[in-house]
């Protein structure tokens, strides 16, 4: 087949930035299917116009997600890509892999797909993209014989992601890999059978640097964080201004809740003021780190604008031990209240965060059986509506 | 009318799932909702599990049009040959 005459596309070629065209025309050589994708996205350059139709029913047997069903409407013009579904492999906790599982992957897609891959897609997975109906069974059964899932699409759990924690982050104050991969296998019947309103993502960060962004793109958040005082190395803090560091300008003044002091000699703080904003301890690594009495806060609600605004999290538990197997087993009860709650409640594409706005926090906690808690309430001192009544409650005791 | 069994709420969901084609997608929540209303002794669980029997079997498939939905295998409007 002659290659096509893709001048639009040849533009992306000029800047001084990689581009995937470059890659699209190297793979054109061997595989029909991106001559046609680049005469597909030739035409949409030039007519500003997509030529795709998503979505339907085609995946694999007994799974919903995993597989975005994907057609052109120029069929007649670029056969090649009449079909041209993506794929999106569950990938291993925080993108560790063996040169020769990357190999062993890449031949699978050679052999069953279009050999463009998006290592790795917003949802944290494996990305193929562009395979016909009938190679997507027999593709997922070399990937499965590899070790490879599919990941989740769809009103489901979605793929859950996590940071590299403690494979080599010092500052991980739980083993984001170990518990992502335990709630991977745990919640599978979630992951491939769509029985949700909407969409639900976990995403595991280690500290409050949050790599993950966990706070602003997973509906349930797993923040590292810790109880007791940050530790500090003075003899390393000298290290710092001796080498040149201006700590007044550089920490003390950049600190949030404005708890550190620093006198010339050594640094002190306030841990009862910190707010764990991670800003101290990144500035000054060898002098700093998390406190040892270390967990994680779950936060709940978060999503990028698709029906309403853009939401961040929200604390729902303030702090968890998830080194203790007890207190990991109470999460996952409360995760299956607050997906019942959800299921009963929500309505069809509403994320768990935007249920919790229609309904109010202190319903949802009410129907999901937690107590509320200040660490809760966003806004202190802003917000009117939240009463405390120990009295009462004491009189109804009674 | 005494508890159904698993494949008596499968038969059940199926039904649904049949009668409504053409006219209003169900989701899994939609068929599991109608099941607990109609047996309030019927747990979630349990209606999973009819859900899988159906997808398992390959009687009903999942959709998806900006959600996942359930419906019966057929050639959908978008596929192209
Ligand atoms: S989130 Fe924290 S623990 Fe995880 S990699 Fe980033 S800095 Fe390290
Ligand atoms: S972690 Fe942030 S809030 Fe806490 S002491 Fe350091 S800079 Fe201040």
């Amino acid at each position: 087949m002659a290659k096509r005459d893709t001048p639009m596309l040849d533009e992306l070629l000029k800047g001084p930035y990689p581009s995937f065209v470059k890659e699209l025309y190297k793979v054109q050589e061997r595989k029909p299917m991106v001559q046609d994708l680049l005469g597909q996205l030739e035409d949409s350059y030039e007519e500003r116009i997509g030529h795709w139709k998503h979505g339907g029913i085609v995946g694999v047997m007994g799974y919903g997600g995993g597989v975005i069903g994907r057609y052109s409407d120029l069929q007649e013009k670029y056969p090649a890509v009449a079909h041209f579904h993506t794929m999106r492999i569950n990938q291993p906790a925080a993108w560790f892999y063996t040169s020769d599982a990357l190999r062993t992957l890449a031949d699978i897609w050679e052999k069953h797909g279009s050999g463009l891959t998006n290592m790795h897609g917003s949802t944290g997975d494996i990305v193929l993209l562009g395979c016909k109906t009938d190679d997507l069974e027999p593709c997922f059964a070399d990937l499965t014989a590899a070790g490879f899932d599919l990941g989740g699409s769809g009103s489901c759990m979605r793929t859950p992601s996590c940071c590299l924690g403690k494979a080599r982050c010092e500052w991980a104050c739980y083993d984001t890999m170990k518990l992502c991969y335990e709630f991977t296998q745990e919640f599978q019947d979630e992951l491939h059978r769509p029985a949700f309103p909407y969409k639900f993502k976990f995403k595991f960060s280690g500290c409050p640097n949050d790599c993950v962004a966990s706070i602003a793109r997973a509906d349930m958040s797993l923040i590292g964080t810790w109880k007791d005082e940050i530790q500090v190395d003075q003899a390393a803090v000298a290290d710092y201004a001796k080498g040149g560091m201006d700590i007044v300008s550089d920490v003390v003044m950049n600190c949030p809740s404005k708890c550190i002091k620093y006198n010339g000699n050594g640094i002190e703080i306030d841990d009862h003021e910190c707010v764990h904003c991670m800003h101290c301890i990144n500035a000054m690594p060898k002098a700093l780190a998390p406190g040892k009495e270390r967990g994680a806060t779950i936060l709940l609600g978060s999503k990028a604008p698709i029906m309403e605004g853009a939401l961040l999290s929200s604390v729902l538990v303030p702090f968890i031990d998830l080194n203790d197997e007890d207190e990991i087993e109470d999460l996952k009860e409360l995760i299956g209240n607050i997906w019942d709650f959800w299921d009963e409640h929500g309505r069809n594409r509403e994320r768990v965060g935007e249920l919790i706005q229609r309904v109010g926090m202190a319903t949802f906690l009410d129907g999901i059986g937690l107590d509320p808690e200040p660490e809760m309430v966003s806004a202190p001192r802003d917000n009117p509506y939240i009463f405390f009544q120990d009295e009462e409650e004491e009189e109804d005791d009674e | 009318m005494g508890t159904p069994s698993i494949p008596e709420i499968a038969e059940e969901m199926f039904q649904m799932v049949s009668e409504s084609m053409g006219k209003k997608n169900l989701k899994a929540g939609d068929l599991t909702k109608a099941i607990r209303q109609k047996y309030p002794e019927v747990d979630r669980k349990t209606c999973k599990l009819a859900l899988r029997e159906l997808m398992d079997n390959g009687r009903c498939v999942y959709a998806y049009f900006g959600g996942s939905y359930i419906q019966l295998p057929h050639k959908e409007g978008a596929a192209n040959d």
